[in-house]
């Protein structure tokens, strides 16, 4: 009998009666006006982000812009401390929040996920009022202006740390808990089945959680420029800057268009994110 | 002593979320630009910066703007981005392939350089011109991706075979889409919304670099406000604007909650 609906299932009738006439209305052609969309306000400004990159103001091919980023010490340096805080701020992050997920996902306490809604819920509140709030609770216990570089990481973990939090949680909460039973009854201690077991299963969720947080901190300079005193500039402030203050928009294309290039070698190391990671589409 | 060491742990997290937002809501009360333990004693608790708030004109229309941006974005995004949703789903094809890893691109992509990228576009196609149709644009691009990303979840949980049976049935494509795909997939749908009014009204970069002249939006009034008060404290009128949007949240958040466990109930 279950041989038998087997065999049915693997042969399911389809068929799309509406294809075969090309231009009536099947469902996959809904994709075109998407398609359009994305065409004219994704792909095209890209295009003319790269073409921006490799032109000079007079619109000749050159190269110029690249070896304007590359070999200018104050870029440099910009980049290097961006790269610092970013990584300062991620693994901050990590530490803080693989133990909330860990709790989260495996103890009582989150019955109901009420626990993790707390968790999210600051995630829905607008991020500058946020970061308002943070620099007047610095100010009120007389912390901020101590040293920029730290104001400068507090704010940005405290913006980013439910974002770390959640894709390490949709893992860990999904992993299959028999490997940890198997990995009691092999003879390993807790602390063995957390090095060996637990944290190499959770890396999908701790690698899509770093892509998360890094790097927007290396480039949504709000918090920088608000905690930092206007003294720390990263990245995402260089390309600003370039298109509102200097109005050179070909060497801030070519910025771009080197964020964009590590962006996606990131993605292609880190393998990419899951949809129900971000921001708790999966509440 | 585990639980308790981890109840205290979650508790301290908790605790540097939140401290900054009850610090606000409290802050809310007091009528100061300074926020210091001495001003509560000088000027007590009060309404005034809600009063403040509601009175002042140009704070009222920021509001609503941003709101009201919200809303149009949101609706959009959410019409684009559930018949793209449903498009690329059923599209086996090369086409529906590339649209799916474009739709990619916004949602990875840094937003200062998606907002340099539209406003590159709009001086090239439209002459430089900011309006408020470039600045509707611009947050499409980064809210509808998300639309599609949570409906696509949905689609693959629906059984295939339905469609399949409305055709049969005699139901022509657009009514079986309605009446059958719509249907099953709006939970997705409803998400995918509020998604895409959260990221608008969270918005700054995009909104930075697309708003019109004139215009503008809580998250860009409010980072202008920062840096123009330097070290010191934030527009007071803006602590309780926060705090309303925090207790707004807190509500969607709990009737959301109820609804969803009375259903489960039912």
């Amino acid at each position: 009998m279950r041989e038998e609906l087997k065999v049915i299932n693997k042969a399911p009738v389809v068929f799309e009666p509406t294809e075969k006439k090309g231009l009536r209305f099947s469902r996959k052609h809904l994709c075109i006006p998407y398609g359009v969309f994305l065409a004219c306000f994704v792909v095209l400004p890209l295009a003319l982000i790269v073409f921006y990159a490799f032109t000079d103001k007079d619109g000749g091919i050159s190269l110029d812009n690249f070896v304007r980023f590359f070999t200018n010490t104050t870029t440099l340096t910009t980049v290097i401390i961006s790269v610092l805080l970013a990584l300062a701020t991620t693994l901050i992050c990590l530490i803080l929040a693989y133990p909330v997920a860990y709790i989260l996902a495996r103890s009582n306490l989150n019955r109901g996920g009420t626990l993790l809604m707390l968790f999210i819920m600051p995630m829905w509140i607008n991020f500058v009022l946020r970061a308002m709030a943070m620099k007047d609770l610095l100010t009120l216990i007389g912390v901020f202006g101590w040293n920029n570089y730290v104001n400068v990481v507090i704010g940005m973990v405290y913006d980013y740390l439910p974002f770390m939090i959640l894709p390490i949680y949709s893992v860990l909460s999904k992993m299959d808990k028999s490997y940890l039973e198997a990995s009691k009854d092999l003879g390993a201690n807790a602390f063995q089945t957390l090095t060996r077991v637990t944290l190499p299963l959770s890396m999908p969720g701790i690698s899509s959680g770093i892509t998360m947080v890094f790097m927007p901190t290396m480039t949504c300079y709000v918090i920088s420029d608000t905690f930092g005193n206007g003294l720390i500039t990263i990245v995402g402030k260089l390309i600003d800057e370039q298109f509102t203050t200097f109005q050179n928009w070909n060497l801030g294309s070519a910025i771009a268009l080197v964020l964009l290039v590590i962006m996606l070698v990131s993605m292609w190391v880190t393998g990419g994110f899951k949809s129900e990671d971000i921001r708790g589409t999966n509440l | 002593m585990r639980k308790v060491i981890r109840i205290a742990y979650i508790a301290l997290i908790l605790f540097f979320l939140y401290a900054p937002i009850f610090t606000l809501v409290i802050y809310s009360f007091v009528d100061t630009p300074v926020v210091s333990i001495e001003q509560i004693f000088e000027k007590g608790f009060s309404f005034g910066l809600y009063k403040k708030l509601f009175t002042d004109p140009d704070l009222m229309k920021i509001v609503w703007d941003t709101l009201i941006l919200a809303l149009i974005v949101a609706v959009l995004s959410t019409i684009l981005g559930t018949f793209g949703a449903i498009g690329i789903y059923y599209h086996k094809g090369k086409f529906g392939k590339m649209v799916s890893a474009s739709s990619q691109i916004p949602v990875i992509n840094a937003e200062i350089v998606t907002a340099v990228s539209i406003v590159l576009l709009f001086a090239f196609v439209f002459s430089g011109s900011r309006s408020y149709f470039s600045m509707v644009i611009g947050h499409m691009v980064i809210t509808t991706p998300f639309v599609v990303l949570s409906v696509i979840p949905k689609l693959k949980q629906m059984d295939g075979n339905l469609y399949e049976a409305a055709l049969d049935l005699g139901a022509t494509p657009m009514r079986a889409l309605w009446t059958v795909i719509i249907p099953e997939i709006a939970t997705g749908i409803l998400s995918g919304f509020m998604m895409a009014v959260t990221l608008s009204l969270d918005d700054y970069i995009i909104s930075a670099y697309t708003q019109p002249a004139g215009f503008k939006t809580i998250s860009t009034y409010v980072y202008g406000a920062m840096a123009k008060s330097g070290t010191n404290s934030s527009l007071p009128a803006l602590r309780a604007l926060s705090a309303i949007i925090f207790l707004v949240i807190i509500l969607v958040v709990v009737l959301k909650n109820v609804f969803a466990r009375k259903k489960e109930n039912a």
